[in-house]
């Protein structure tokens, strides 16, 4: 009876020793309701997961991956309580959070808690941080170094868009490919991106400076249609439908020697699905081209990161910081390392984020953060394909998409 | 009856018409004539993992204390539904004075996203509508002259079509016009060109969304007409086979005037189901060359800038425009009534 008693005994305390172990380990006090939601990449997983463990003993931590978060986002957090404490975004989606006023500002949080933050994780705007970025992305130049070497080139000789272009007519002239190039080209928000990613490469500004006015009708804006057109020559008839997912799979089916594509695409082209060897031996990457006689790299940097919702207790903000700080651990980062370009402590380098790396070290620039940014970046997306089918010229679809643009603003009340 | 005891029944569901329908069509048309209040921007310092930038923001408590002065944001009148997105009066005039000709005029009407939009749904609706029925008949009339015991079978597969939701569907009929989907690879091997693509050019795009749209509402035109077959009545079938009228003939002279008023019904449903085709157009990833009156609105509603007073204003437009389409069709059936009824 009493070695029964001893055992259950023992057995009681450890799990009380155990239970508060975790507890300490994360060290959220008392009870508190965190609730994440953010978009569905494998990089993102591994961080969700790793919140998660910040579960038990009056804690609880639910977790939603959707693919829709940009659409999900607005009306979650503007409810009161939001029905999200905290949110992976990323610097594209932090400014619609932001016009709404609908994130925390994290300064006491990161003081208490952050301790563990690189100084370059903090998001800050007028002084306060407003969000922990944990990994970089951006599109970038991927190409299969067996079909440059096959028509003489070397990847030195690929770091313009004119380069490209002459690659690609050479793989064509081959007759290795007729459809060489890739862009995430969907008609809609990939193309828009297209469309911004190639006009930062000009290095001039999108907007009059201080102002929601537009200014892309100009010699950069006809500089970049005309890339964009140029290189869609050399992809498959399809491309207005090509999105991150369809140049993947063509990517990993052989079918393309030079694509720009996500960074965070590529330990899914390494891996040992999906592709052959003699696809994934040969792929490698390189900073996006610039063009036009110009230095920078014609894409844009991207963040991910997460943000507190505002409409929440002080302490479920806080249980989800600590939470979301459990998630993006060096420790989380060591288990993942190749699944992002990381920029948490303890991740080292690989190759598959040798391209966002390099993009980012010739001077690409990050995407625009202006309240306005969405409605041009929707416009260039929706007014584009015509000059790209070749309906008009250069100079109607800028004036298409500025017109599309003005509405917009106006509607939203920048304008 | 009383005007008393009319009232009484009419109550719960005039009640839950006000409720679900009235309401918000007033809702929306109160959205449509706004856009949102003004955005107080101030200029800051941002910073994050790529350095800093000085950067325009909007002033948050500012721009509260304005949204709150006037929750239903500034009134624009008629703006939202005139604008370069909508009706474009202004472009219109414009490209109508500008034009040397009438393709060149037309040219530019469809460069405007709204009218390009309606270009592709009223096409849609005139060419799906007519096909659906005559293939809807078709296919009654063919299962209904087959042996009984093959019947429920081939009603079942026939039906199948309309069972499969119309986003999955479309999609799965994207992947098979794929090039290496089935259908894609035959074409292209059947006209030996290893490059032809029915995503490719706006004019297959049309074509394609038209044969899915046939193939998904043929079978509820079939489904109402064999329901309708099995009222035709067998003497006059029978008098019609004694007077020596052939098949065709008693198609053409008794089965089809016994079925008209389905015929206006299936024509009714199929021109307002048709005006707001949405589901194909977001499967095939179609925007470059087909859009319609819904997919603006749903673009509106999901794209990282919502636009809720344009989007009412298009649905606006939507409903005057299954309005006038239904028109002649309804004026008809009135008048039929009428005639018959006195």
């Amino acid at each position: 009876m009493s070695t029964i008693k001893t055992i259950a005994l023992t057995a009681t305390a450890a799990a009380i020793l155990s239970s508060s172990a975790a507890f300490a380990e994360c060290g959220i006090e008392g009870n508190a309701n965190v609730s994440i939601m953010g978009n569905d990449f494998p990089a993102l997983h591994a961080v969700f997961s790793a919140a998660e463990q910040c579960a038990g003993n009056g804690v609880t931590v639910t977790k939603n991956h959707n693919k829709d978060y940009k659409d999900l986002m607005v009306p979650a957090l503007t409810a009161n309580p939001a029905e999200y404490t905290a949110l992976t975004v990323s610097n594209g989606t932090l400014v619609t959070l932001m016009n709404d006023g609908l994130v925390r500002s994290l300064d006491d949080l990161v003081a208490k808690h952050g301790s563990s933050l690189n100084k370059s994780q903090l998001v800050t705007v007028n002084g306060k941080v407003m969000a922990v970025a944990f990994m970089a992305n951006a599109q970038h130049l991927f190409y299969r170094s067996d079909i440059l070497s096959q028509v003489g080139m070397s990847a030195d000789e690929v770091q313009t868009y004119e380069q490209v272009l002459t690659a690609a007519q050479r793989i064509r002239d081959a007759g290795i490919m007729e459809y060489p190039v890739a862009l995430n080209t969907k008609a809609g928000w990939n193309l828009g991106e297209e469309f911004v990613n190639m006009y930062l490469g000009t290095g001039a500004d999108m907007f009059v400076p201080g102002t929601a006015q537009v200014s892309i009708n100009n010699e950069h804006g006809i500089a970049t249609l005309n890339m964009l057109q140029s290189l869609v020559s050399y992809s498959h008839p399809d491309y207005l439908t090509f999105d991150s997912n369809a140049t993947q799979a063509m990517w990993e089916g052989g079918k393309l020697a030079l694509a720009t594509m996500w960074g965070s695409r590529t330990a899914g082209v390494l891996d040992d699905e999906g592709s052959t060897q003699q696809v994934v031996m040969n792929t490698d990457f390189a900073a996006a081209p610039s063009f036009n006689g110009g230095s920078i790299p014609a894409s844009s940097l991207w963040w991910d990161g997460f943000v507190i919702a505002k409409n929440v207790s002080d302490a479920d903000a806080e249980a989800s910081f600590i939470a979301m700080m459990n998630g993006t651990s060096t420790e989380m980062v060591q288990a993942n390392n190749d699944a992002a370009t990381w920029l948490i402590e303890g991740y080292v380098p690989s190759k598959a984020a040798s391209g966002v790396t390099s993009t980012a070290m010739n001077g690409a620039a990050p995407y625009p953060m202006y309240p306005f940014m969405g409605a041009l970046h929707s416009a260039a997306g929706s007014e584009l394909s015509d000059f790209l089918q070749g309906g008009e010229s250069a100079e109607q679809a800028l004036a298409d998409m500025e017109a599309a643009y003005n509405v917009a603003a106006k509607e939203k009340g920048f304008l | 009856m009383p005007h008393r005891t009319f009232f009484w029944f009419i109550i719960p569901s005039l009640t839950a018409m006000i409720l679900f329908i009235a309401f918000p069509v007033i809702s929306v048309i109160t959205q449509s004539l706004h856009v949102e209040h003004e955005k107080v921007l101030v200029s800051s310092e941002s910073c994050g993992p790529f350095g800093c930038k000085q950067v325009t923001v909007i002033d948050v408590e500012a721009t509260a204390q304005l949204r709150t002065d006037q929750p239903l944001g500034q009134f624009s009148g008629f703006d939202n539904y005139t604008n370069r997105n909508h009706l474009a009066f202004d472009e219109i005039s414009l490209a109508w004075s500008n034009s040397e000709n009438m393709s060149m005029f037309f040219n530019k009407l469809l460069n405007l996203p709204f009218y390009k939009a309606l270009a592709f749904t009223l096409t849609y609706t005139f060419v799906v509508t007519p096909f659906v029925i005559v293939l809807g008949l078709a296919i009654a009339l063919g299962v209904n002259a087959l042996p009984k015991f093959a019947k429920g079978p081939t009603i079942f597969v026939s039906l199948l079509p309309m069972i499969v939701t119309p986003l999955i569907g479309s999609l799965i009929l994207f992947w098979m016009i794929d090039g290496e989907g089935v259908i894609g690879a035959s074409i292209q091997s059947l006209f030996n060109d290893p490059n032809l693509s029915l995503k490719a050019s706006p004019a297959l795009t049309w074509m394609m969304l038209i044969v899915y749209g046939i193939w998904h509402s043929a079978p509820f035109s079939f489904i109402v007409f064999y329901a309708g077959l099995q009222t035709v009545p067998t003497d006059t079938l029978e008098a019609a086979t004694i007077d020596g009228a052939n098949r065709w003939q008693r198609i053409r002279y008794v089965v089809v005037p016994y079925m008209k008023p389905l015929v206006v019904f299936i024509t009714l449903m199929q021109l307002m189901d048709n005006f707001r085709v949405l589901e194909p157009i977001v499967s095939f990833a179609s925007e470059a060359s087909a859009t319609s009156l819904s997919w603006i609105i749903y673009k509106d509603l999901t794209s990282d800038t919502q636009l809720f007073g344009s989007a009412a204003a298009t649905s606006m437009l939507t409903i005057v425009g299954v309005a006038i389409l239904l028109l002649p069709v309804l004026f008809r059936t009135w008048r039929d009534f009428s005639r018959t009824a006195h």
